[in-house]
């Protein structure tokens, strides 16, 4: 009996459909996809086994670099509100800044301040590309008598009233206590009690009391 | 190959009029690699780890000592924050009884104090010194919620402490 000849069959598989949800995916991650802002401040935040998401909406951070030194800023949200700090300063402070200054410093996305006050004006008028440039002398914080922040912290709380603030204390892994301390000394005195400290989130140890509690309570022992 | 324009036609023979109709499939094994290529590269670059934050209450400053909480003494056990991610600690309220540690023993020198004390006395007194880290200050924070510490503060250090601290140092350079 003769034997049925298979037809040779073409390997080459129809492309289309998978090009397709290639396509259609790689649509989803570009929209998805949200850049890390360039930040003008790299800092090495430490880890913790907090698995709650650091807010991102009314913040105020406060950042402390690996040298100790402290930088504030407002998210870019809250424009009002961070007209309304500078202005507080100004008068405050007596700093003579002018609205054309505020006008230009506000444009600057992600605009920090990382100066004491008698060189706040001519801070305002860098631009993010001479900054670059120039190293910042940070707020002071270390002295009490001169604990720039207690002002700073003041203004914000008034420009914030009636809304709830958060205050993100994000600092570098090899920066040192005392920085922190008067960060915290600052908040203190302005009876603003809570804060958060920014972390990378890790796993919690394997065997610790608080892994022993989550299994118990049946949740997942990883900070996700 | 003639290549032109319109004058070619007339080379070609009388019942053939038009081209070789071709096919208008394309070998789409390409475009789906790149598909794909790009698609790596988003997911790869889209922030998956959102920081997290720590939560965090401070005390209210009590000028009045009598309005301060108390607590039992024996219950108390105080981790001092010292340089090169050492930390000094003992228990009680005799600071003399000082001991070091480093981050990586720390944990069962707390869970062993909580456990010989009764756990609503029991308190763990946080004292970063001038030359700790931001890191350390973090991570021991951080090992209060990992040894479910419920009640711990933190405190500056005094200048006895200093002392204490260094002579405890010498004390251990010396061995």
């Amino acid at each position: 009996m003769a034997r049925a000849k298979l037809p040779r069959k073409s390997t080459a598989v129809d492309m289309t459909a998978m090009c397709d949800v290639a396509f259609l995916l790689l649509a989803f991650f570009i929209l998805a996809t949200k850049f890390k802002p360039p930040e003008a401040l790299t800092v090495n935040t430490p880890n913790s086994v907090q698995t709650k998401i650091a807010s991102d909406k009314d913040v105020v951070t406060v950042t402390i670099d690996k040298a100790g030194k402290v930088y504030f800023s407002v998210s870019e949200s809250n424009r009002t509100e961070k007209g309304e700090i500078l202005d507080a300063i100004n008068t405050a402070k007596n700093l003579g800044i002018t609205d054309a200054e505020k006008k230009a410093w506000m444009n600057i996305p992600n605009a920090y301040i990382g100066v004491p006050f008698n060189q706040l004006k001519a801070f305002l008028t860098k631009t993010p590309e001479e900054l670059k440039h120039v190293v910042l002398p940070g707020i002071p914080v270390l002295d009490s008598n001169d604990n720039q922040m207690v002002d700073w912290f003041r203004a914000t709380a008034e420009a914030f009233q009636g809304k709830k603030m958060n205050v993100l204390v994000k600092g570098d892994d090899a920066s040192k206590y005392p920085s922190f301390g008067g960060v915290i000394n600052a908040l203190k005195k302005n009876d603003m009690m809570k804060f958060q400290i920014v972390t990378n989130p890790v796993a919690v140890p394997v065997g610790s009391e608080l892994y022993k509690a989550n299994m118990a309570s049946g949740r997942k022992g990883s900070a996700e | 190959m003639d290549t032109s324009g319109g004058g070619g036609k007339h080379k070609k023979g009388p019942g053939v009029k038009k081209g070789k109709k071709l096919s208008t499939r394309v070998d789409l094994t390409p475009m789906c690699d790149l598909g794909f290529l790009l698609i790596t590269f988003f997911i790869f670059t889209t922030t998956m780890s959102q920081p997290t934050a720590m939560q965090m209450f401070l005390p209210k400053d009590v000028k009045n000592p009598e309005e301060q909480n108390k607590v039992k003494n024996s219950a108390v056990i105080t981790l001092m924050l010292g340089k090169d991610d050492k930390i000094y600690y003992y228990e009680g309220d005799d600071p003399t009884k000082m001991l070091q540690t480093t981050f990586k023993k720390v944990r069962d020198v707390v869970l062993d104090k909580k456990r010989r004390t009764d756990p609503k006395d029991f308190m763990v007194v946080l004292k970063p010194t001038q030359d700790a880290t931001y890191k350390n200050t973090v991570n021991i924070l951080d090992e209060m919620t990992i040894d479910e510490v419920k009640r711990y503060a933190m405190v500056d250090v005094s200048p006895t402490e200093y002392q204490l601290i260094q002579k405890t140092e010498t004390a251990n350079a010396g061995q």
